[in-house]
């Protein structure tokens, strides 16, 4: 009857996750990354030419899988309802654009963006657990996620230790997780790496299969606050840590990289990477989501440009 | 399938063939005295590009004398004045590099991305790095003024015409040789552009000369007596030759020839990029390359993981059309090397290894070859042994480190050899007991300027490259 | 009383022992007056094969060595020579134009054994390079030995070019198989005894004696033979037939009649190796 429940790892798993230094040991023992090879591979595929009908594919896919985003301390009740108009139709002037995946705001904004999104299949997505740098006690982040919940939200996006990673309390990132994963009941969980503070590729793959291991339904790079946020490298260390995470499980868990993705050119080296490194089974919105806010004007922009023939402008999209 | 991408060849209007192609002599383009011609083709459309001379005994005499007219002033030139010749030259292929990649890519069949991305920048670079040692040779390690040997005869391979071409007639010209170049026969054309820039730069005549032509032409070439130098890079078979060709006499000799590198992955490899490597190891360049990684040595304890994980990568390479920006695997240069190609594996599957290939669509016409691996192999099998220079991967295991060095020098070759694993310390330990020129770790099929290349035991002898390259063109002085 | 000489068997010196020649056969040598002086062993091929055998045998340990080490042997070397200099300058003097002539070959022989070792941990720093290479890599090259060299040494100088000849190869961490002064091969059975009481290695330095025309060719065809120095070799009819011989497994060959100081001696038995490595975190 478990066999679904995320939280149940088959046996040979299990056992690594039953004390600190089992897990540490486990996450030791992962092939390490080789910074040059991760990136000389990014490179590679950052030449991949897309053109035409694969253009104009991509620009309607990354449109679909954008969790669009607005996470500012002055954030307001009109800034979520303007948002969520363009998030379900991002082109006012031409409704064959789709809509974006989700949109993604504080929790104290979830009931707002709800409101605003009933009739669509748009998910509402929440920040929590002390978003961005996490550092308040366990039972704000369960009460700052059960908040989220309780106003609707379709999925949680949360953030990990960063500080009990570096010293090395890998434990108690995956119980965190785990807590916060019961706290979203069936709300989908992101959990959010923060890779940039992380530092190093062998950091992101540790982290990646902690937040796969306790239960995370979608690892993601970033915040958006730290810089660097999304890159490529570290989301193809992610993706392969997702594959060998479903090797070892059969289980599929998706991907968001978040923050700095702000061209049509960057999405579609984010759509190869995926493509080439994953395949077509994380090629869609319950796969694979964007986290951004300009990009979507700037996908918009090209869709307008293949369509008409010439170039459009900043005028011409809005700027919600 | 989802976001399948569409065409994108890139344009071949930047180049502007001609029908039929002269002799580069003495600065000018000029007829063979009595050559005969044949056809140069696009290996993947089988198109006739252009018509090539077969350079005869007389032009290969007329060649080397004015290549022997010319270094009388070359040499004498500064070398400060030789270095700005060479600094244009470099600038001349950065100004044309588009017309040179797309070029280089209709003749031999590579993919663009590889000449666009890797030959045509590293034969600029090549220019460049030896251009600022034309005034320098006092710092090659041959004591003060070291002298030029005189008239170089050069010959190239078809897996990288234009590098290749870098490769020789760059240290030759900064250390003040004059230069007899015949590029491969079935891939004369960047060669005879580069003629062209060479007159660009207006270089002096003489001191460059191209001269078409097959296996013939090359021995007219090897065995003149006028001639101070041999540089060669190709088959090991033909190295031998030419050894015996310039025994007795007083011409300096370089070869590079083939090879059968290992690339030996260790149970702590960064598993994925080690992949990555197998994969840059033995497909970049359809294989065609003397160093490629053509046997994994996998350590048996994550063979299977390893190769699991090899097949799925394979399935992404995308095998076609050479110009198309996002073709990984081109064509096989000829239909002699597809030959051999099919020879080989033919062998290899007689001989009771297992082979799997990626699933590509072969197009109709062209030369092609889907990448493919062989395992169950064993050192006694003819694919584990003799250089099948093309995609094709043979897959042996090993225990321990001592077995894995062992197999890995178990091979009259010994050019290159590559090295996985996340421990420094048998990274140093294992490079230094494997007996091969280039050793490669955590990476594959690197190559720089400034980085010496070349081989051990039947790969080859001398160096390219680098400080050590300079020393094959020079002697110290009286 | 008078007291009768015990005469020395002039052998083989082969990984290390003295053999006498597998065939049992031997040649005399005479003096400057055409006396009698020695049957000297006549090597056959089957002997240079064994030489090769233990030539390569000794090379993975000697190459292993450290530089310091091969210096600190060959420098004993040098010692031991100094110990027997009377000796060596007897031998040369059976054949030599002048007791002077002789005693100046036996000094530089010894002055070019110490020269040479001292080079043991300098020819990498001298050699060697590191490649700035456009990308994130440390990148390098280091001279390495080329494996088992055979050599003809010069008849003509038959101790100190015999030295140089042995020198210039084993100090990089060669071995060396050595065909020694056809008609003046005592100072080389001498040279044996003293790199077989020094700290020589079997098997690294392999002294044949006999007729070159006869054993160099199996040398210079034999596959697991890495180089040939052939600068020793006086008559240009056979250099060529060896160097073409040479050129079936791609042998460095080191010409007649070069003209080759030291360290340029040196790196003709060496290989560059270059090793690429990526930097990262």
């Amino acid at each position: 009857m478990l066999k679904d429940d995320p939280l149940v790892l088959p046996s040979f798993l299990r056992d690594t996750t039953n004390s600190d230094s089992a897990l540490k040991k486990f996450l030791n023992g992962l092939s390490g990354v080789d910074t040059v090879g991760v990136e000389e591979r990014v490179a590679k595929l950052g030449t991949r030419s897309i053109k035409t009908t694969a253009k104009a594919e991509g620009i309607d896919l990354a449109i679909r899988m954008i969790d669009l985003t607005t996470l500012e301390g002055m954030d307001t009740k009109g800034k979520v309802k303007s948002l969520c108009a363009k998030a379900k139709r991002p082109d006012p002037l031409d409704s064959t654009v789709p809509s974006v995946a989700a949109v993604c705001v504080y929790s104290d904004l979830v009931g707002i963006a709800k409101e605003n999104l009933i009739g669509t299949n748009i998910k509402v997505a929440a920040v929590a657990t002390g978003f961005p740098s996490g550092r308040i006690s366990l039972a704000a982040k369960l009460q700052d996620t059960a908040d989220a919940v309780s106003q609707g939200a379709d999925e949680i996006d949360m953030v990990i230790d960063r500080g009990a990673f570096h010293e090395g309390r890998f434990l108690d990132i995956y119980d965190q997780i785990q807590s916060i994963k019961r706290a979203c009941q069936a709300a989908h969980l992101k959990v959010i790496l923060e890779t940039g503070e992380l530092k190093t590729y062998d950091n992101v793959k540790k982290a990646s299969w902690i937040a796969m291991l306790a239960g995370a339904d979608f690892i993601k790079t970033s915040t958006g606050k730290v810089q660097p946020a999304a890159t490529l490298p570290v989301t193809l260390v992610m993706l392969q840590a997702i594959r060998d995470f479903e090797i070892a499980t059969h289980r599929r868990i998706g991907m968001k990289p978040a923050g700095g993705i702000k061209t049509t050119k960057d999405a579609m080296k984010y759509l190869v990477l995926i493509k080439e490194t994953l395949g077509d089974n994380w090629m869609n919105p319950n796969m694979f989501r964007f986290g951004a806010s300009s990009l979507l004007n700037d996908l918009l922009m090209q869709r307008q440009k293949m369509k008409n023939g010439a170039y459009s402008g900043s005028d011409y999209v809005t700027v919600d | 399938m989802v976001f399948e991408y569409a065409p994108a060849p890139e344009s071949t209007k930047v180049v502007n063939l001609k029908t039929n192609y002269e002799l580069f002599i003495d600065g000018k383009f000029v007829k063979s005295k009595n050559g005969s011609t044949y056809k140069t083709i696009n290996p993947a459309t089988e198109e006739v590009l252009a018509e090539i001379v077969e350079a005869s005994s007389e032009d290969i005499d007329y060649a080397v004398n004015s290549a022997r007219k010319a270094f009388k002033s070359w040499s004498k030139l500064t070398g400060a004045e030789r270095g700005k010749y060479l600094y244009r030259i470099a600038r001349l292929i950065q100004e044309r590099s588009r017309e040179l990649a797309v070029l280089e890519s209709m003749n031999n069949g590579k993919p663009i991305r590889e000449s666009r991305d890797i030959d045509i920048p590293l034969v600029a670079a090549h220019f460049f790095h030896y251009a600022g040692w034309a005034d320098k040779l006092d710092y090659v390690g041959l004591g003060k003024n070291p002298q030029p040997l005189g008239v170089a005869g050069q010959i190239i391979p078809w897996n990288f015409p234009l590098l290749m071409l870098s490769w020789k007639i760059a240290p030759a010209l900064a250390a003040g040789n004059t230069v007899v170049l015949k590029p491969a026969e079935t891939t004369p054309l960047t060669a005879l552009l580069f003629a062209e820039i060479c007159q660009q730069a207006e270089l002096p005549d003489g001191v460059v000369n191209i001269v078409t032509g097959a296996g013939e032409t090359g021995r007219f070439l090897v065995e003149h007596p006028e001639i101070d130098k041999v540089a060669f890079t190709g088959s090991t078979e033909v190295g031998r030759l030419i050894a015996q060709a310039v025994a007795g006499t007083d011409k300096k000799v370089t070869l590079e020839l083939g090879g059968k590198a290992a690339n030996i992955v260790f149970d702590d490899a960064a598993i994925d990029q080690a992949v990555e490597g197998v994969i840059n190891g033995i497909f970049f360049n359809q294989g065609h390359v003397c160093c490629a990684g053509s046997r994994l040595l996998l350590q048996e304890s994550i063979s299977d993981e390893f190769l699991n994980l090899l097949y799925e990568r394979m399935k992404t390479l995308r095998l076609g059309d050479p110009l198309d920006k996002n073709t990984d695997i081109g064509a096989i240069n000829s239909a002699a090397q597809l030959a051999k190609i099919h020879t080989l594996t033919q062998a290899g599957k007689s001989e009771g290894a297992q082979m799997w290939s990626a699933p590509c669509e072969i197009p109709e016409k062209g030369f092609w070859f889907a990448p493919t691996v062989f395992t169950n192999v064993t050192l006694s099998h003819q694919i584990a042994r003799e250089e099948i220079f093309g995609p094709v991967l043979s897959v042996l295991t090993f225990r321990t480190p001592d077995e894995a060095i062992e197999k890995a020098n178990n091979t009259p070759f010994g050019l290159s050899a590559g090295i996985w694993t996340e421990k420094g310390s048998r990274i140093l330990e294992v490079a230094h007991r494997l007996r091969a020129g280039v050793i490669w770790a955590n990476t594959f099929n690197k190559f720089d300027p400034t980085s010496p290349f070349g081989g051990y035991k039947e790969s080859g002898y001398g160096r390219e490259g680098g400080r050590q390259g300079l020393e094959a063109y020079l002697k110290a002085s009286k | 009383m008078s007291n009768i000489d015990v005469k020395r068997t002039a052998k083989l010196f082969i990984g290390g022992a003295f053999p006498r020649s597998e065939s049992g056969r031997t040649y005399e040598i005479f003096d400057n007056n055409q006396s009698f002086l020695a049957n000297v062993a006549l090597a056959s091929r089957k002997d240079a094969r064994d030489a090769v055998v233990a030539a390569r045998s000794a090379f993975s340990k000697w190459s292993e060595a450290t530089a310091y080490n091969r210096a600190q042997v060959l420098y004993r070397v040098s010692e031991l020579m100094q110990g027997r200099r009377e000796q060596f300058v007897e031998e040369l003097n059976l054949c030599s134009k002048s007791n002077k002539h002789a005693e100046n070959e036996v000094d530089e022989a010894i002055n070019l054994m110490v020269w040479f070792a001292g080079w043991a941990d300098k020819i990498a720093m001298v050699t060697g390079s590191s490649n700035p290479v456009a990308g994130p890599f440390f990148d390098f090259s280091i001279p390495e030995p080329t494996g088992v060299v055979a050599a003809i040494a010069p008849d003509k100088s038959p101790l100190l070019g015999l030295v140089e000849t042995i020198a210039s190869i084993v100090v990089s961490g060669n071995s060396v198989v050595v065909i020694a002064s056809e008609t003046q091969p005592l100072p080389a059975i001498s040279l044996a005894e003293v790199l077989a009481t020094s700290d020589v290695p079997g098997g690294v330095v392999n002294i044949l004696t006999g007729s070159y025309k006869e054993i160099a060719p199996w040398l210079a065809s034999h596959q697991d033979v890495n180089a040939i120095d052939l600068s020793g070799v006086e008559s240009k009819a056979i250099a060529l037939e060896l160097e073409k011989e040479a050129a079936i497994n791609l042998k460095r060959v080191l010409r007649p009649n070069t003209k080759i100081d030291g360290l340029a001696r040196i790196k003709t038995f060496l290989e560059t190796k270059t090793v690429w490595h990526p930097r990262g975190f």
